[in-house]
């Protein structure tokens, strides 16, 4: 498929916010958050719920904002096109035709009512301009390809007969159809069997892998990152705390959030009934932010600049970080 | 097929119910009818006589039985009054409250449903506030009233329609309308109120579903997401609000078709109730109770075709 035309990244974000007025005051949800994603990579975003991770990528692609009030803000480009600057008619072509998504419920996320070839091939009569007999053809082919067995059948049925793993096999042949560059998947398998969720990522990672397409996975689950995503972005209170590769992320956090993060993963190699490692506290109410970074309430290496100074996102050979102590340095609380 | 057996038996019962309430309501009516057929100054004796060839002199569950067994096989019996048999009576005069009601649901649904679809475009906007002040504004006034304005406004006013008299399709289709438009106004005028605010609850219920993003993220343009995504399940409230309101919109064609003079059933009720023609008022009472209880069977079948859900867990052999 074709990378980014100019050589750059196929997606760049700049200081994006994302605000919704609310009785107690403006609640940043999304804080000037950067990043770019090369054309082919896979960026993990990962966070606890309510760290901005879906409001951000949700936004970029224009589906926070319309009727909930949302105040969006800062720059996206998708192959060097400024997606802010698009008639709203030229932006829903381009969602159609070069971004997929698969959502976290594929109970919710697709159509009780309509058929399933039918939902399928919707994109592909809208965007690739097929005829209905062509579009439930290629529906078929999709199906086949995401691994769903009697496709002809299946193509003809409601969602509703379908069990989750299935429904979410359909989601991404939906998200797939068009051909898209960018894959964006939302906590694809939060909402599945455990059984089946390697499955929807390998799957997801196979045809991320053999269309060349750019793959944005959200998760709050560091491990499900950890063999899917090239590079991870940390998310916390509606902040970007740690960017990294997922190499540099498992051999050595910079930011205290992370390797919270990292230790409250289960580990094979634990003896039984360890305890599993929790955050202490809560995250930090995105409405009344006080000054100061917003995860050292809860951080065990905090110093007084922590509580009176903002970190910014620091970038030292290619990987950021917000904190004034990092990990892995004399400074801070050492390794 | 299952499905179908049990609800065609609770049909029965309920017509079984409605017929004998209806029979017990209109027999502790006040008046008689033998009064009202040979006037106040009859002798006690003429009267019992009269009563006597009606068969009204039997105890009332034996006429009830009587009437219900002869009421199976389609006859309804003869109007004490005329004389005529009410099956008939009704048959001659079915079709015009059918077109008054049909005319009225279908401008209720014509007036709600695109009201509905463009006041969620914009919750809180202009549209939204003016169509929900204007279905407030239409729900507190009763139908008679709304009949009278537009007769004074499209008849007497405008000169446009007449204001009462009934024309039959024999007549021409135009006259036909002509005659019917301003009763099914007045009916669907105050009927599309409700159920556009209970689509529009729908809608907006739905619209915060993962499928309608996603049918945005395939780049529908808004329309269709609402027409091809949003509508279909976001109706079910619709069909049964509808359902229900057949009975709301019989009570009100009965009054229509009085103030509009339209020879309909409401009429032929509200003529029989006048009489004390106890047997046409029970035969009209339970046919228009047939019918409202009809009518929400093929609701609850509309169920089924509209929403696959509902077929898997009905049809499941």
């Amino acid at each position: 498929m074709s990378g980014a035309v100019s050589g750059g990244p196929l997606l760049s974000v700049r200081d994006a916010r994302v605000g919704f007025g609310t009785v107690r005051g403006l609640l940043r949800a999304v804080d000037g958050v950067s990043f770019d994603l090369q054309a082919g990579r896979t960026l993990g975003i990962v966070g606890e719920s309510g760290s901005g991770k879906s409001v951000l990528v949700r936004s970029l692609i224009g589906l926070v904002g319309t009727g909930s009030g949302a105040i969006v803000g800062g720059e996206v480009r998708l192959d060097g096109q400024d997606l802010r600057g698009l008639s709203a008619a030229s932006f829903r072509h381009l969602l159609g035709r070069d971004i997929g998504i698969v959502f976290q419920d594929p109970m919710t996320s697709l159509n009780p009512v309509m058929k399933i070839g039918r939902q399928i091939g919707e994109g592909l009569r809208l965007n690739r301009g097929l005829d209905s007999a062509a579009a439930a053809r290629r529906a078929v082919e999709l199906l086949v390809e995401v691994g769903i067995p009697e496709p002809e059948r299946r193509a003809s049925q409601y969602p509703h007969e379908l069990s989750g793993g299935m429904r979410q096999r359909v989601a991404i042949a939906i998200a797939i159809a068009c051909e898209p560059k960018l894959l964006i998947a939302d906590e694809p398998t939060t909402a599945l069997d455990v059984t089946v969720q390697r499955q929807i990522l390998d799957l997801l990672q196979r045809e991320q892998r053999e269309r060349g397409m750019a793959m944005i996975l959200i998760t709050h689950d560091l491990g499900v990152a950890a063999g899917r995503a090239d590079d991870i972005m940390v998310m916390y209170a509606g902040r970007a705390v740690e960017m990294a590769t997922t190499r540099e992320i498992f051999r050595g956090p910079r930011m205290p959030y992370t390797e919270a993060l990292l230790r409250s993963l289960p580990r094979l190699t634990d003896p039984t009934h360890t305890r599993l490692s929790a955050i202490p506290g809560r995250p930090p109410d995105l409405a009344r932010r006080g000054t100061g970074c917003s995860f050292a309430p809860r951080c065990t290496y905090r110093s007084g600049r922590c509580e009176a100074e903002e970190p910014v996102l620091s970038r030292e050979g290619g990987r950021g970080f917000a904190c004034f102590n990092p990990l892995g340095t004399s400074g801070g609380a050492g390794a | 097929m299952h499905w179908l057996a049990r609800q065609a038996l609770r049909l029965i019962v309920v017509l079984f119910c409605v017929t004998l309430l209806t029979f017990l309501i209109v027999n502790i009516l006040p008046g008689d009818v033998a009064t009202a057929i040979l006037g106040g100054l009859a002798t006690p004796e003429d009267l019992a006589g009269l009563r006597a060839d009606l068969g009204l002199d039997r105890p009332m569950l034996v006429r009830y039985f009587d009437w219900l067994g002869s009421a199976l096989s389609g006859d309804l019996g003869r109007s004490h009054r005329s004389g005529e048999p009410v099956a008939q009576a009704i048959a001659d005069r079915l079709p015009v409250s059918l077109q008054l009601m049909v005319m009225a649901q279908v401008i209720a649904l014509g007036v709600a449903v695109p009201a509905a679809l463009l006041s969620v475009r914009r919750p809180g906007g202009l549209f939204d506030r003016l169509s929900a002040s204007a279905a407030f504004g239409f729900l507190a006034t009763p139908s008679f009233m709304l009949g009278i304005l537009l007769i004074y406004l499209f008849s007497v006013t405008l000169d446009l329609l007449p204001a009462t008299g009934f024309s039959p399709m024999s007549e021409g289709l135009w006259a036909n309308f002509e005659s019917m438009i301003l009763p099914a106004l007045s009916l669907g005028l105050i009927e599309w109120t409700v159920l556009m605010r209970v689509l529009r609850s729908d809608l907006l219920t739905t619209l915060k579903e993962d499928f309608i993003l996603l049918a945005r993220a395939k780049g529908l343009p808004p329309w269709r997401v609402l027409l091809q995504h949003a509508l279909r399940p976001s109706s079910f409230t619709l069909i049964t609000v509808v359902g229900l309101n057949i009975g709301g919109l019989i009570g009100g064609a009965v009054i229509v078709e009085q103030i509009f003079a339209l020879p309909g059933v409401g009429r032929l009720l509200l003529g029989g109730i006048f009489n004390r023609d106890l047997i046409l008022v029970q035969g009209t009472v339970s046919f228009i109770a047939a019918g409202f209880v009809l009518v929400n069977f093929l609701v609850d079948m509309l169920y089924a075709v509209l929403d696959p859900r509902v077929r898997h867990v009905r049809f499941r052999s």
